[in-house]
């Protein structure tokens, strides 16, 4: 067996910066490794594995604990263009698995809005992508996944055993440590998006549109400006497309079609203060940004990095909202709740909350996985600065409204639910429950988030 | 465990029947916070303080003896309470004595009293909190100071100078918890109107207990080092800090 490297304690925080907390980091670079992770925590304690640090909250940390580092095991292990397959170690981001993809003519089935997110994240948090509407969240595209857990290691998938394997997709990280995963990734034939782009004065508008067009696109998001109020509330730039083929492509750009250069632009400062992004410098971004979207283009043909990831540009972008940090609210109500997303969108302009990129999508049908977050529905994503006391309460009144809707947050992005309404967003909650039990019968297996919502149900 | 937004789910109290400690703990607690401890002196009036908070929040709320000036008891005592809960996520020191100026330069007994509880059993307790919040990884201890901290005044000199040992021993634990995970709040209330202050001369910028309690809250959420309670009193305590010898002396209070 080889040894681990050192451990090293450290002050770990998600992409949200807060909360911080200090734990014992290794660095994983084998799945023997991770093994004998589950030997030595038996001794001292708890242990999770973390991939790139992308969940906004507390999901990749565990305070006192060891947190298993997977960015040392990133190989991707064989790509098959016939049957278009990949297989990859957990800590293959998916920038990695893309830019080793694309010159075969494949793409990741699912890409969330950054390409700086491991395959063994994408799996824990059943990530969802622009064409959920068409294609589903992640797990839907995973053939097999090798977990390294308390209890042994194997290599599972949908019909060997579905029970850990769903508790996998979506759970967190808490059933074990995702070593390898195959996934099915799909065909294309450039790395360009055709887009089109609309822009809507406000929510009913927007939410009409998604509504009669999703339908004929593959991705489908629209951005909101959650800081225009009255006849403007929801103001919204649409953006939707498919992948282009080569016959669309300018002459130049059919030389080489899948060429893949996102640019990588500056890092953002580590001293910028708290209160840099407050709600007149955000509104006029938002305004700047709807100004500058044109009123409809259809056919544009863009470079996917711009389409699907347009803050990877900007290194480090969490830190331009200072020490205080901020949080990313998600949630996602169901169809006929359309209501109680027009309302939770008021309430935080009324607050003058300042978000941007408030993103609106229609999700299609959920996962087999208990604990994904995808329903069919509307999500709506912001980011909003941590400013006072006053954020809390409202948040915590737009839970219980959402929750009595049937709908529910993302636990990716969760840094803040009240405890209580856990079991009522994830009615399978139980279910997860008795296969992670299985799992990690001793509770070796933990995170600051399953502590602080009582994932495994100890209390 | 401590959210994004400085909730904290589980609290022990050291001095749980000090109003002000009371009203942060209410806050909280009707807020994320589901665990609470009060510690103290008086069983009954603990007794009563826990039916209060049972009254008005969700929080279970147990009581706990301990006495801030046992020294070697408030290590053992702290530790149960860690023990019990499994994890705290934060301790509040509450516990203090106002004392009473005139009679405590002259009884001696008294006078030393004001000072050990609020220098030495505080900070002993601080201490007692922080080798256990360390080896979690993460907590925050919340002292309460006080405005009499920033310059000791002639009028109550054995209180304000207890507070200004305790804020600046705090001072110096915070910097020294750098990168443990763990956080400390001072919080600098002026005048607060409490049972502790009744029938006293009220100045001005005096505050109530709510008051505070919600300035807490607030700087948990803003990550604040210190809390100033009015938020005025702040600039105002700069002013006095600076102020030359002869005008602070004759300041009339």
């Amino acid at each position: 067996m080889s040894e681990q490297a050192p451990a090293e304690q450290s002050l770990v925080w998600g992409w949200g910066r807060r909360p911080v907390s200090r734990s014992r980091l290794i660095r994983l670079r084998s799945g023997e490794q991770a093994d004998h992770l589950w030997s030595s925590a038996a001794a001292s304690s708890q242990a999770l594995a973390r991939g790139m640090g992308r969940s906004y909250g507390d999901a990749a940390s565990l305070a006192g604990g060891v947190l298993a580092e997977t960015s040392g095991m990133n190989r991707v292990l064989s790509l098959d263009a016939a049957s278009k397959t990949l297989r990859a170690e957990a800590g293959a981001s998916l920038d990695k698995i893309i830019k080793a993809a694309l010159p075969l003519g494949l793409f990741v089935p699912v890409t969330p809005g950054t390409r700086q997110v491991s395959l063994g994240g994408a799996i824990a948090a059943d990530i969802h992508g622009k064409n959920h509407h068409v294609e589903g969240s992640f797990g839907r595209h995973v053939r097999s996944v090798t977990l390294s857990g308390p209890t042994g290691t194997s290599t599972i998938n949908p019909a060997t055993d579905p029970e850990l394997f769903w508790a996998t997709v979506g759970g967190m990280g808490l059933t074990g440590v995702v070593v390898q995963a195959e996934i099915a990734m799909i065909e294309v034939e450039t790395s360009f998006i055709r887009v089109d782009t609309e822009r809507a004065r406000n929510l009913d508008e927007a939410m009409s549109l998604m509504q009669q067009g999703d339908a004929q696109y593959r991705y489908s998001v629209a951005w909101i400006d959650c800081l225009a109020r009255g006849g403007n509330l929801g103001r919204a730039v649409l953006t939707r497309g498919d992948h282009a083929s080569i016959d669309e492509l300018s002459a130049k750009a059919r030389n080489n079609p899948l060429a893949f250069h996102p640019r990588r632009g500056p890092a953002a400062p580590g001293w910028v203060p708290s209160g840099l992004l407050n709600r007149f410098s955000v509104a006029a971004f938002n305004e700047a940004w709807y100004r500058k979207a044109p009123k409809r283009e259809l056919g544009r043909i863009t470079p996917l990095s711009s389409f699907f990831h347009p803050l990877d540009g900007v290194r480090d972008w969490n830190r331009l909202y200072g020490p205080r940090g901020f949080l990313q609210y998600q949630f996602v109500v169901p169809f006929g709740a359309e209501d109680v997303l027009r309302r939770s969108i008021e309430r935080l302009s009324k607050g003058r909350f300042a978000s941007f990129l408030a993103v609106l999508k229609r999700f299609g049908d959920a996962s087999p996985a208990p604990l994904s977050f995808p329903m069919p529905g509307w999500t709506l994503a912001l980011d909003i600065p941590i400013s006072s006391g006053e954020l809390g309460p409202l948040l915590d009144s737009l839970d219980e409204d959402i929750t009595a809707a049937g709908g529910r947050t993302y636990l990716a992005k969760d840094s803040r639910l009240p405890r209580e309404l856990l079991a009522r967003q994830y009615p399978r909650l139980e279910e997860w429950r008795t296969a992670r039990q299985k799992a990690d019968p001793e509770g070796m297996i933990c995170s600051d988030l399953c502590r602080r919502l009582d994932l495994a149900g100890h209390h | 465990m401590k959210d994004a937004l400085g909730q904290h789910q589980s609290i022990l109290v050291l001095g749980g029947t000090s109003e002000i400690g009371l009203a942060i703990t209410e806050l909280l607690a009707t807020r994320h916070a589901n665990r609470v401890i009060l510690a103290g002196r008086n069983m009954a009036a603990l007794e009563e303080a826990a039916v209060g908070l049972r009254g008005k929040t969700n929080a279970t709320v147990s009581t706990m003896a301990w006495d801030a000036r046992d020294y070697s008891g408030t290590d053992s005592a702290v530790g149960e309470a860690f023990a019990k809960e499994g994890r705290i996520d934060m301790v509040l020191v509450a516990v203090g004595l106002l004392g009473d100026q005139a009679k405590d330069e002259v009884d001696l007994d008294r006078g030393s009293e004001v000072m050990s509880v609020n220098y030495v059993g505080a900070a002993t307790a601080c201490l007692a909190a922080t080798k256990r919040l360390k080896e979690q990884g993460q907590g925050t201890l919340v002292v309460l100071s006080s405005v009499a901290a920033v310059r000791v005044r002639a009028s109550n000199f054995i209180y304000g100078s207890s507070k200004a040992a305790l804020d600046g021993f705090c001072q110096g634990l915070a910097d020294s918890l750098e990168g443990s995970g763990v956080e400390v709040v001072i919080v600098r209330p002026g005048f607060v109107t409490t049972k502790m202050t009744a029938g006293m001369k009220v100045p001005p910028l005096s505050t109530g207990a709510d008051a505070v309690a919600k300035a807490t809250v607030a700087g948990l959420a803003r990550r604040s080092a210190v809390v100033w309670s009015p938020p005025a009193i702040r600039w105002v305590s700069m002013v006095l800090r600076s102020l030359p010898r002869p005008i602070f002396r004759r300041l009339p209070f």
